[in-house]
């Protein structure tokens, strides 16, 4: 995947609690055998039904860092989810809290998800609708978020955020284990016959 | 040390521990369907990496494969979707129950059914509705695709242990309130989001009282309140339910298996991050109200007024006023399905509520059961006649109307009493609006027109 360092981008609010992935990527998408081409399909409802949906905004329009509310990707576990985001050019959700799996798969494709106290999102919120064309720093090194007058430190996994700056490949990374998996087969295979 | 049913599952799985590192845990059983699985095989050719076990995998396919016509009468993407699979399965030897299959139907029902999900054991499944496999006690929880991946090229999954999380329903379901019931009320009691980062176990005599079918669909909810995992410690119903099935352990194998499982149960003294409780015989019928599975309510009550956005929001959604009854809603469609609620028990508990009544001449409804050997034995023992009698249809076995995804779906504004797990905008077609309850309350809606009180119908 791509590394992901230091990120610099204009913020879109998603000011929702709860925004399941079936909003995030409705499943009449979901029949792509591709990895790519979801972007165009994000929030497909409700950018239809509801006229100035915040994303089409002009002044929110490249950005790259959507800041929605608590619990975010809730629901399904499609991967399709954080894909679309990805490729509609979100490299960075900021949410008081995320649903586990879609935390777990934004890890495994380059998008960070980050979690912050309700107020400093709040804040954020304030600064993307108020001042749209501010930028914001991320910097998934320090563990640092920064833009005019704003700062808030944050904290992921260690092993997400290695695999994120080095843009590694979990699966490259898991086979340099084969021999302990190997062994734990062996072991394990003859405790659990059947 | 004392452990937790889900601490000794886990440390038997570890195949690597390090400072600063999620363990490496080795995964039993991986179950595959035609969704979450193209892009993870293709990326595994891109890089030519073979599948390590497939041996220990079992493909399906469910979510989008019409439920009556077979494969004739599916859209041209889903097609693409099952003979990706059908390819995919070939090319790596694993054991796929495709369409036409007599083992085919809902990932979470073939495994239970054939045997394959066992105690103890873990499982994945690119599907958040894993959980459903912990009824057995086995820690088993939904992963995206890029884990599927991972899981086919190496048999292993990097995890962080999850918090342990009890929850103790005590006393007896009041007659007419099921395992779903409990589990709708347990999240309207929660919120949709306490169980985030935990693995719950469901404890009590509410619990021990229920069958395999019920634990399965108070387990396939968990992660309705955020859990990825939700366990039953395995006892004599778990076990009763699975002798004899064709993946089960046979003759000296069954009985060794028998003494691993009889290990697993959390020790008496074993310490949970927190505790949860509900009181079963307290319980009504529940049915949902809003947008997600939280926002429901007794059936004796009424649409509340919002409490916040979130609900406002969902009120304008479902076009449902503060202070209606919710025995005044009116219906379009019922859906009996999905990996919740459409195992053969499911369907005798709807069958028996809609015998001898019919339909409502203004809905249409359908039962779709949960694999064709659900639909096999329901035959068999003659409740598709119950319910075609009745004026629904009855269907083959898949996700149906669940999602939506294949041409099961709601028109925009059609009002839905669903059997299924999520309430969600659109999940069971665009501008589609969907009610979640029981099987019985489904059937007792359907016989109404309306939402009911199936014990004021059955009384």
């Amino acid at each position: 995947m791509r590394p992901l360092r230091v990120h610099r981008g204009r913020m879109a609010p998603l000011d929702r609690d709860n925004v399941d992935t079936d909003q995030i990527i409705p499943k009449q998408f979901l029949k792509r055998v591709e990895r790519s081409g979801f972007g165009p399909f994000l929030f497909h409802d409700w950018r239809r039904d509801e006229k100035d949906f915040v994303l089409d905004r002009p002044q929110h329009r490249g950005a790259s860092v959507l800041v929605a509310g608590a619990n975010f990707g809730c629901g399904s576990s499609r991967e399709h989810a954080p894909w679309a985001l990805e490729d509609a050019g979100y490299r960075v959700v900021v949410a008081p809290s995320f649903a586990d799996i879609f935390r777990s798969n934004c890890g495994k494709i380059g998008v960070l998800a980050v979690s912050l106290p309700e107020g400093r999102v709040r804040q954020l919120m304030e600064i993307a609708s108020e001042a749209p064309e501010t930028e914001l720093t991320v910097d998934l090194e320090r563990g640092l978020i920064t833009a005019p007058g704003f700062e808030a430190g944050f904290a992921v996994d260690p092993f997400t955020r290695e695999c994120l700056l080095n843009g590694w490949d979990e699966v490259a990374l898991t086979l340099r284990h084969q021999d302990q998996i190997s062994a734990y087969e062996a072991r394990w295979g003859a405790a659990t016959p059947g | 040390m004392p452990h937790t049913l889900a601490g000794k599952i886990w440390d038997q799985h570890v195949v690597r521990t390090a400072p600063d590192e999620p363990d490496l845990l080795y995964i039993d059983l991986h179950l595959v369907h035609e969704v979450t699985s193209p892009q993870a095989f293709e990326s595994l050719r891109l890089n030519g990496r073979p599948v390590r076990r497939p041996d220990l995998t079992i493909a399906t396919v469910d979510h989008n494969n019409p439920t009556r016509g077979g494969y004739e009468a599916a859209e041209e993407t889903s097609r693409r979707q099952m003979d990706a699979l059908k390819e995919n399965c070939a090319w790596a030897g694993i054991q796929l129950y495709g369409l036409g299959s007599r083992r085919q139907g809902i990932v979470h029902v073939i495994g239970p059914e054939l045997g394959l999900t066992h105690p103890g054991k873990t499982i994945v499944c690119g599907d958040s509705h894993t959980s459903t496999h912990g009824a057995f006690g086995a820690l088993a929880f939904g992963i995206g695709s890029s884990e599927v991946e991972h899981v086919l090229a190496t048999q292993c999954l990097w995890q962080r242990r999850p918090r342990d999380l009890a929850v103790d329903i005590e006393g007896e379901l009041p007659i007419g309130v099921t395992a779903k019931d409990l589990v709708l009320g347990l999240i309207a009691k929660v919120g949709i989001s306490a169980g985030s980062g935990s693995a719950v176990e469901y404890r009590g005599s509410a619990i021990r009282g229920l069958s395999m079918e019920g634990r399965m669909t108070v387990c396939n909810m968990s992660i309705e309140w955020g859990a990825r995992v939700g366990m039953v410690a395995p006892d004599d119903t778990t076990f009763a339910f699975l002798e004899g099935r064709p993946q089960a352990p046979q003759g000296p194998d069954w009985e060794a298996a028998l003494e691993r499982w009889r290990a697993l149960p959390s020790d008496p003294d074993a310490e949970f991050d927190s505790v949860l409780s509900l009181d079963a015989g307290g319980l009504e019928p529940y049915v949902t109200w809003g947008t997600n599975p939280g926002q429901s309510a007794p059936i004796s009550g009424r649409v509340p007024e919002p409490a916040d956005e979130t609900a406002e929001r969902a009120l304008r959604y479902m076009d449902l006023r503060p202070g209606t009854a919710l025995q005044d809603i009116a219906l379009d469609r019922v859906f009996i399905g999905s990996c919740t609620n459409a195992r053969l028990e499911d369907l005798r508990l709807a069958a028996s509520v809609v015998a001898g009544r019919h339909v409502h001449p203004r809905v249409r409804a359908m039962v779709v059961p949960g694999s064709a050997s659900v639909k096999v034995a329901a035959e068999a023992e003659g409740l598709d006649r119950v319910f075609t009698d009745a004026g629904f249809e009855w269907r083959d076995a898949g996700c149906s109307m669940c999602l939506g995804m294949n041409t099961d779906i709601l028109a925009p504004g059609e009002r839905c009493a669903s059997t299924s797990n999520r309430n969600f905008e659109g999940r069971q077609g665009s501008g589609g609006r969907t009610h979640l309850m029981s099987p019985p309350m489904a059937a007792a809606a359907a016989v109404a027109g309306h939402l009911v009180d199936v014990r004021e119908l059955t009384r």
